[in-house]
């Protein structure tokens, strides 16, 4: 390639070389945040990996720096099971909520909301989503308080029988909502509604309204065009939104904290085991539950199509 | 096909989209309460003494300042790796694309849990102490995927034609850059820089795990929900909290609105 004009300066040159070498520019610009999610991210990973199989001593407290699976034979005891299993059941029920809440919320927006509307139903969801997490967990503390807003409401209209009722059902039995297992799913659900409700509005956007009219024109009901054309559609951006549901809940450990009888769940185990307990090897072995889950819950995911739809 | 929503529908629509904001509100009107020990609803009277009572607690100035400090520092940090990575990521097919792409996934798609407890882990191996650049670290790991994400959309939407005619018109690589990419660009990386800060504002699960005995303002707050002082103060905090995530999300929206505006599209 001749050039036209001489090169002006080192600018120039390098303008040129970049040209003739794009691979060069490309490595230039990813090695930076390669190197920070690299060492910073998955560095600190490894070291999560690591203190996994270390093991504390029983008599010290002090970390024993040499590879064991004890700590991960730990996991197997039944109190340490039953958090496992608790917290997935509750992610399992708070997800499919999530998904039966969202599905009107996204389904209107999608293919009824129109110009300002449309907006408006956007900002309604992105608002909750991105607002403070801290802030929204708080005022659910406020509502579901004895005294509070639900309680008030709850004797205004004699429904108290209602909230009595919850509360007496075994397991979910507490002084009021906010002490009760309920609360927590109240809470869980609350929060992470909108991370259902984006992904699952995406999908159904993408269904185009002509099959609907074809799925029609065949004579289908709306429940059999539902059923047999919308919802699988669907789908994908229910799993997408269920990948953000359940990995969250899986992790939370502020809401069984705040709302709640306090009983344990995976969270909130890793977070007590590193503070007061000061058991990291423990600790770790439990945050490494999750990730397990997750890898498996994603490789279901991608195999149908949830990626798609992110 | 009919083109109105039916009732039912209609209904259930509203009903989700009040049920996710009612419960906010809540927190303007706890902020006015007289009453101090309980959530009692009504509030029994109202007044605005709480907000004189909190600006005088020196215990709150410290904490707000570590987060607008960890905040600043963190999104800063995120808009420059976020915009090299999108740069890389928009134009080029590569080796390793789609294991990138989930690389900068995996800091919000894994539970904040796993992020803090991976940091915990690490400081405790190598022996770093806790300090406002332990906070910083985790939080610009998170961050990195909120800018990637608005950039490397309008980077998408960005027609690669324009790049080749400032080129053809002389300008080098940098010229292009300063003139053409980053005009384009400005509101995105905007939009992105301030969903980065309210993020990083507000954090609190992975903040736990890294700022030792360091607290930060969303901190602070954790602390009174767990062990209440003075309620209606930590309600006002609440408001302060929520309006600094409120208004950068707001602004963020209107700066992405449409996107149509985008040199090289629609034609």
């Amino acid at each position: 390639m001749t050039a036209i004009l001489p090169p002006r300066g080192a600018a120039d040159r390098l303008t040129g070389l970049f040209w003739r070498r794009p691979s060069l520019l490309l490595f230039l610009l990813i090695t930076p945040p390669l190197l920070w999610l690299g060492v910073v991210y998955l560095g600190s990973l490894a070291a999560l990996l690591l203190q996994s199989f270390y093991s504390i001593d029983e008599f010290s407290g002090v970390v024993k720096e040499e590879f064991t699976l004890k700590t991960y034979a730990e996991l197997f005891r039944p109190q340490n099971l039953d958090i496992i299993l608790r917290t997935l059941v509750m992610a399992t029920i708070v997800t499919l909520t999530c998904a039966i809440l969202a599905f009107p919320i996204a389904y209107y927006a999608a293919r009824y909301a129109k110009g300002p509307w449309k907006a408006a139903f956007y900002l309604g969801v992105m608002l909750p989503l991105w607002s403070s997490y801290l802030v929204k967990v708080y005022a659910w503390k406020l509502i579901l308080a004895k005294e509070g807003i639900i309680g008030w409401a709850a004797e205004g209209t004699g429904t108290g029988f209602i909230i009595s009722g919850i509360l007496s059902i075994p397991g979910l039995e507490g002084s009021s909502l906010s002490t009760s297992p309920f609360g927590t799913y109240l809470v869980f659900v609350y929060i992470w509604l909108p991370y259902m409700i984006l992904p699952l509005q995406a999908a159904l956007e993408r269904v185009p309204t002509s099959m609907l009219e074809a799925s029609a024109d065949l004579g289908a009901t709306r429940g059999q065009t539902f059923r047999t054309v919308i919802l699988p559609l669907a789908m994908p951006g229910v799993i997408a939104g269920s990948i953000f549901t359940f990995s969250l809940t899986l992790g939370d450990y502020i809401i069984p904290q705040i709302v709640g009888d306090s009983s344990r769940f995976i969270g909130l185990a890793v977070y007590q085991l590193q503070g007061t307990a000061g058991n990291i090897p423990l600790a770790a072995a439990f945050a490494v539950v999750p990730i397990l889950i997750m890898l498996v819950y994603l490789g279901l995911a991608k195999r149908a199509g949830a990626f798609d739809a992110l | 096909m009919r083109s109105e929503a039916s009732w039912g529908l209609k209904a259930a629509a509203l009903g989700g989209l009040l049920f996710l904001h009612l419960p906010i509100l809540l927190i303007f009107l706890y902020a006015f309460t007289t009453e101090e020990r309980t959530y009692q609803f009504p509030p029994p009277g109202l007044t605005t003494e709480w907000f004189a009572v909190a600006w005088n607690r020196e215990d709150i100035w410290p904490p707000l300042y570590l987060s607008l400090k960890v905040a600043a520092i963190s999104t800063a940090l995120a808009m420059i790796l976020g915009t090299l990575v999108a740069a890389a990521m928009a134009r080029a097919r590569f080796f390793g694309r789609d294991q990138i792409s989930l690389l900068i996934l995996l800091p919000i798609a894994l539970p904040g849990v796993i992020t803090g407890m991976s940091l915990r882990s690490a400081f405790g191996i190598m022996d770093i102490p806790f300090s406002t650049w332990t906070i910083v670290l985790g939080h610009a790991t998170f961050c990195i995927v909120i800018v990637y994400n608005n950039a490397v959309a309008r980077m998408r939407r960005l027609s690669g034609g324009i790049m080749e005619a400032s080129a053809d018109l002389g300008a080098n690589a940098f010229q292009t850059f300063r003139y053409i990419l980053l005009p384009n660009l400005g509101t995105a990386l905007l939009a992105g820089g301030m969903l980065a800060f309210a993020l990083s504002f507000d954090e609190v699960i992975v903040t736990t795990f890294t700022a030792g005995q360091q607290s930060t303002l969303p901190i602070w707050m954790l602390n009174e929900l767990v062990r209440p002082r003075q309620r209606p103060v930590t309600n006002v905090i609440a408001i302060v909290v929520f309006a600094a995530t409120f208004l950068p999300i707001l602004i963020a929206y209107y700066l992405t609105r449409g996107g149509n505006d985008t040199a090289g599209m629609g034609k």
